[in-house]
């Protein structure tokens, strides 16, 4: 039976789904401490289709890659309650202010260090910055073939793989050899649940980082089960040209922000009444908007 | 040299609406700029295609034709447009923001290490001064999008790398023929030059367009339901109203999800972009994932029970009430004052 090596991309973002007036703050910022940190919803689609691969073919291993700070180390965890097999989390202030290329320089540096993948799996876009751009920019860093859009893999033989991808009017099905790059849609089935078993089997899985935040109690446990820790790289740990990293390496910088969380317009308030409704109908009518 | 340029999209030998929109952006662009506009187009049986492009203003056509360049696959129309931007060096490049564009878009510009930004509603020359570098930039693009969720609005800018390059969505720009007999050239590609064998790696087995009937995103008037709307038995006073207004129904992704209504009619981020001269939120909350699809509608009639429904902050017309009887009295007194 085959076999595959399957990393995931993942991504921690703000939930920008449920945003309330506190969200942004008076310069116009967003106010990050109001808005719950979660794993990028299409991220778990991804996740999701790579499980598959790993029930279908038991040996395969899946693995997390996310790029953030510290805190999210919660992503790495939260595949593991889900059945990944473990993770790397890429922080360093180097990284700060990325663009979608300088991230996907970064990621795809942390994947060379990863050896032969077979797949590298990917959301299709994350809910904060809203590109979709960083799948297919990683699979040019690699030299990979991207596949975008996946929703469902319909066959996988070998080294051979059948598609089903959603369009903007229509779906198509695309065959092609791995290794591949996959970005996921969120048509694709959503993420099984936490696993409880692997919930209390990992729950103490941390980051050297957070460790050194802990007490003391559980320091043993790490030496005598090294699953539970979280691999952290840094800058230090993958081969990098300072020039590609960060805001510096990113063409693309943000000149300004305009905060939009319901700006009310002036508008006019109209009851139920007859009256209203007529005298609304007969403006609209008036002003050529309607007849 | 330095012009602008424009990835034109071909499905079923179509120029795709998103293309033509940007082509008239496009040559906006190019005259504040004073340089020429250029586009490509790559696909099979591209003969006809220049006319359906030259008219909005195109100086110069460049056409990749061959069999196996359709339909769309990644690498081989990545090849081409790299080589031919590594050769005629565009100042900025403008693709859909469509399932082609955002597949192409990214892999292009990690290629040629320039800047990409997604989804753009706007598209304005300006300045720039960068106080650390005490440099001033001038005729940059500003490229102006909606991140966050919708919740904010970025201007992002390109300061040093060629070409700016942006995705833009259907409906977002308005398209328009500039001259019927406007002259320009037609280079056609020699192919093999540009895309090599290798990169045919992808086999598309089966490919259904479900191209949609509807024209949602083409009428001047939308009546969108949402899950207040309460049942499919309900819609039919929707399709009533759209009817007699001369419109077309629209829905919100939780009535879509409710079963009241079809996919093809959802609008917001994950569904249709709509700019009508009237919108009819009837029974829609207005989160962002919905206000994305239709906030630049021309006028907003937003029609809840909820006096604080958010949707009432980007309405012209606030009304407050049930639709089960506001939408009746509206479509009796359009009748009454028409007639
Ligand atoms: C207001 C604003 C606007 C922006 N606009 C642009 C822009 O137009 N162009 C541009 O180049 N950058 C832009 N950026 C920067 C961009 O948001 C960041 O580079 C971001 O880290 C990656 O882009 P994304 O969120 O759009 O990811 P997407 O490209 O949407 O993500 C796609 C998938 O890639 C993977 N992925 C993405 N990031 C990570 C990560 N850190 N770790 C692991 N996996 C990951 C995930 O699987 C994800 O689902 C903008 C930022 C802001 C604040
Ligand atoms: C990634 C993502 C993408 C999404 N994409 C989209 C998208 O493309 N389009 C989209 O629409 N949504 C989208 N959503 C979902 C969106 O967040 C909202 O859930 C959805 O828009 C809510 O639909 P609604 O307003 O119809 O329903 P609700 O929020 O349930 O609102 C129903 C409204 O009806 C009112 N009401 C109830 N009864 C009556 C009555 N009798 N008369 C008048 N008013 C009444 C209520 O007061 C309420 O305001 C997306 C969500 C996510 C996470």
């Amino acid at each position: 039976m085959e076999t595959y090596k399957i990393i995931v991309l993942a991504k921690q973002v703000p939930d920008t789904r449920n945003v309330g007036k506190d969200a942004m703050k008076a310069d116009g910022t967003v106010n990050r401490a109001v808005l719950p940190a979660i794993f990028n919803p299409e991220d778990l689609n991804a996740l999701e289709q790579a499980l598959r691969i790993k029930d279908q073919f038991p040996g395969t291993t899946v693995k997390l890659l996310t790029m953030g700070p510290g805190r999210a180390a919660e992503i790495i965890r939260e595949g593991l309650f889900r059945g990944a097999d473990g993770g790397v989390l890429l922080t360093d202030r180097a990284f700060a202010g990325s663009d979608t290329l300088a991230t996907s320089y970064a990621l795809g540096q942390a994947l060379k260090k990863m050896g032969k993948i077979d797949f590298v799996i990917a959301g299709r876009q994350a809910i904060d910055g809203d590109t979709a751009q960083v799948g297919p920019q990683v699979a040019e860093k690699l030299g990979m073939l991207q596949v975008t859009y996946v929703e469902e893999v319909k066959e996988l033989k070998k080294d051979t793989i059948v598609l089903k991808r959603r369009l903007d009017r229509g779906v198509e099905t695309v065959k092609c050899k791995l290794p591949l790059v996959m970005t996921v849609n969120g048509t694709a089935p959503e993420c099984r649940v936490r696993n409880a078993k692997l919930l209390m089997k990992y729950k103490w899985a941390k980051t050297v980082t957070e460790l050194q935040k802990e007490n003391e109690d559980y320091t043993h446990l790490y030496n005598d089960r090294p699953d539970l820790n979280i691999p952290e790289w840094t800058v230090t740990d993958i081969e990098t040209d300072a020039s590609q990293l960060g805001l510096s390496g990113s063409p693309t910088k943000v000149k300004s922000i305009e905060n939009v969380v319901l700006q009310a317009k002036d508008s006019k308030i109209i009851s139920d009444a007859d009256s209203d409704i007529e005298s609304m109908m007969i403006e609209l009518i008036k002003s050529h908007t309607i007849g | 040299m330095n012009n602008v340029f424009v990835y034109c999209e071909i499905e079923d030998g179509q120029v795709a609406d998103v293309s033509q929109e940007l082509l008239t952006k496009g040559r906006s662009l190019a005259n504040e700029l004073k340089c020429n506009l250029e586009a490509i187009a790559i696909g099979h049986k591209l003969e006809n295609v220049g006319s359906e492009i030259i008219p909005y203003g195109v100086d110069t056509l460049y056409l990749a034709d061959d069999k196996r360049l359709s339909p769309y696959q990644t690498l081989p129309h990545t090849a081409i447009v790299v080589k031919l931007f590594q050769e005629q060096k565009p100042q900025i490049a403008l693709m859909g923001a469509s399932s082609i564009g955002r597949d192409l878009g990214p892999r292009v510009s990690s290629a040629l290490h320039s800047g990409l930004t997604a989804d753009c509603t706007s598209l304005v020359i300006g300045e720039h001064f960068d106080k650390k570098a005490n440099k001033n930039y001038e005729n940059l693009l500003y490229q102006i999008r909606p991140a966050f969720g919708g919740n904010i609005i970025a201007t992002i800018i390109n300061p040093d790398c060629r070409p700016q390059m942006a995705t833009v969505r259907e409906g977002v720009m308005k398209k328009s023929i500039l001259d019927p007999k406007y002259k320009g050239k037609i280079v056609n590609l020699e192919v093999p030059k540009y895309v090599s064998d290798t990169d045919f790696v992808v086999e598309v087995v089966e490919r259904h367009m479900e191209k949609s009937k509807l024209n949602i995103k083409g009428s001047p008037i939308v009546v969108a339901g949402g899950y207040g709307v309460g049942s499919k038995e309900n819609f039919r006073l929707l399709h009533e109203l759209a009817e007699v207004l001369g419109g077309e129904v629209g829905a919100s992704r939780a009535a879509v999800d409710a079963g009241y209504v079809e996919h093809e009619r959802q609008i917001g981020q994950t569904g249709l972009t709509v700019r009508p001269k009237l919108y009819i939120a009837c029974g829609i909350s207005g989160q962002i994932q919905h206000r994305a699809g239709m906030d630049q509608s021309a006028q907003i009639i937003a029609i809840n029970t909820d006096p604080e429904a958010p949707i009432n902050a980007i309405a012209d017309y606030v009304i407050t009430g049930d639709i089960a009887e506001i939408v009746p009295k509206m479509i009796k007194y359009y009748k009454k004052n028409t007639k």
